[in-house]
């Protein structure tokens, strides 16, 4: 349970960052943000990288603000830094939520949220509230600096199209109408655990009809994405039960669950069904 | 074998100068490099919590860190609580309402109590008890760690 031998590489700034991170890529150099998933991976040698590239150092990379339609989070923000008001808008609520069910509180002390989306684990939350609002990716490299929207940055279970000398250096989350309602829910079956299915859905309500309805389900496929059966259940109906019930059956019915040796098809699409419904319940609390 | 770094870690207040490989984890250098046996090792990859100690104010998994990573950092360990003969606070309710059986996960749960109610005093009861599923236990003697915790909080708070 040691990690194999790597070089560690401490940059100051974001240029040498990225002037490290094209030198070392091809030879097997990687990221090291928090290391909250990456350290427990090396810890069982599923990862063995030669060379870590260690950001904590960087200042300007703890970049957390708004410009009054995005709030901008960069590498080195910890999942901690959500727990209390991080932007004044809804948004802020619906961050602070999330982030109290990401593994365990030590955890979000040093894990970071552009990591989290880079690691694409399917189970994650931020990878799941990305999908869900529409962020937007700024990946830097040496040869530039590009955007990629959430619905073409998931690949796949940890795969991402980030390219191998890219860095995640900053994501923009749309901040929420200030009328917006959201709500949130994940099973999992121990405290802290990985979601087997969760749901982040956020929605406005004009001469009592929902309207601009975003249902995202995640842990359930390969990766988070919105479900688009669901939110059209959704839209154009009064908030509440026959309409949250609807538009869950519509989420269930409309993804390729992941299997495994514990979870079979029919059991995960259950799951999302219950994630998507009790997900709009809790937007009525 | 790789290289090794010369750093100095700060572990309660002392420095100790060490020479380590860049894979070597804080808790690894923390006992092994540093002397320091009170934070136990559990699961080494950040399930269990008992080697958490607390770096610069936050209660952290000292085997999701590499020691490297640490230098010039305040780091607080099990040993560090006491001042004197004195327990801590934390140390004491733990003894008070048996909230230790085997030990092994003592000193982990000390420092995350310990190090959340130094940041949040006025934290929640929901949320300490979330905090407190952060650790395991295999003695399974939950009711009376959160019993201690709690007993320690309203003291902490009072100070």
């Amino acid at each position: 349970m040691k990690p194999a031998p790597f070089v560690r590489h401490v940059p100051r700034t974001l240029q040498q960052a990225l002037a490290m991170l094209s030198q070392l890529a091809g030879q097997d150099g990687r990221i090291l943000a928090g290391g909250q998933s990456l350290v427990p991976i090396m810890a069982f040698r599923l990862a063995k990288p030669a060379h870590l590239i260690d950001i904590n150092e960087i200042a300007g990379l703890d970049r957390l603000d708004s410009d009054g339609t995005a709030l901008t989070i960069g590498a080195r923000v910890r999942h901690a830094a959500f727990h209390g008001p991080a932007v004044d808008n809804p948004l802020a609520a619906l961050l602070s939520y999330v982030a109290r069910h990401i593994a365990h509180y030590p955890i979000r002390m040093r894990g970071t949220f552009c990591g989290s989306l880079a690691h694409a684990d399917p189970a994650s939350e931020w990878c799941l509230t990305a999908a869900t609002l529409g962020a937007t990716m700024i990946a830097k490299s040496q040869r530039g600096e590009r955007e990629i929207a959430a619905a073409d940055f998931f690949e796949g279970i940890m795969s991402t199209a980030l390219a191998e000398d890219e860095l995640l250096a900053e994501v923009r989350l749309p901040l929420l109408a200030a009328d917006a309602k959201f709500g949130f829910n994940e099973f999992s079956r121990r405290a802290g655990d990985f979601a087997m299915a969760s749901s982040l859905v956020t929605y406005r309500v004009a001469d009592g009809k929902i309207s601009e309805a975003r249902i995202g389900v995640g842990g359930a496929e390969s990766s988070p994405r919105r479900i688009e059966e669901a939110e059209s259940a959704l839209n154009g109906q009064p908030p509440g039960d026959p309409a949250f019930r609807a538009a869950a059956l519509a989420a269930s019915d409309a993804v390729d669950p992941l299997e495994d040796h514990q979870t079979n098809a029919e059991y995960r699409r259950d799951l999302v069904r219950a994630v998507v419904r009790r997900a709009l319940e809790h937007s009525l609390t | 074998m790789t290289e090794k770094t010369a750093l100095t870690l700060s572990i309660n207040g002392h420095a100790h100068a060490i020479n380590v490989e860049a894979r070597r984890t804080l808790a690894d250098a923390i006992r092994e490099d540093c002397g320091q046996t009170g934070t136990h090792i559990g699961c080494e990859h950040g399930i269990c919590g008992a080697c958490t100690v607390i770096v610069n104010g936050e209660p952290v998994r000292s085997c999701l860190m590499f020691a490297v990573q640490a230098e010039g950092k305040k780091i607080r360990t099990v040993e560090g609580l006491a001042d004197g003969d004195t327990l801590h606070v934390m140390q004491q309710a733990f003894m008070d309402h048996h909230g230790l059986q085997c030990g092994f996960c003592t000193p982990g749960f000390l420092m995350l109590a310990v190090g959340v109610l130094e940041r949040e005093p006025n934290i929640s009861d929901d949320d300490l008890l979330d905090v407190l599923s952060s650790n395991l236990c295999r003695c399974t003697g939950y009711q009376n760690i959160i019993k201690a915790v709690r007993a320690a909080a309203e003291q902490m708070r009072g100070k």
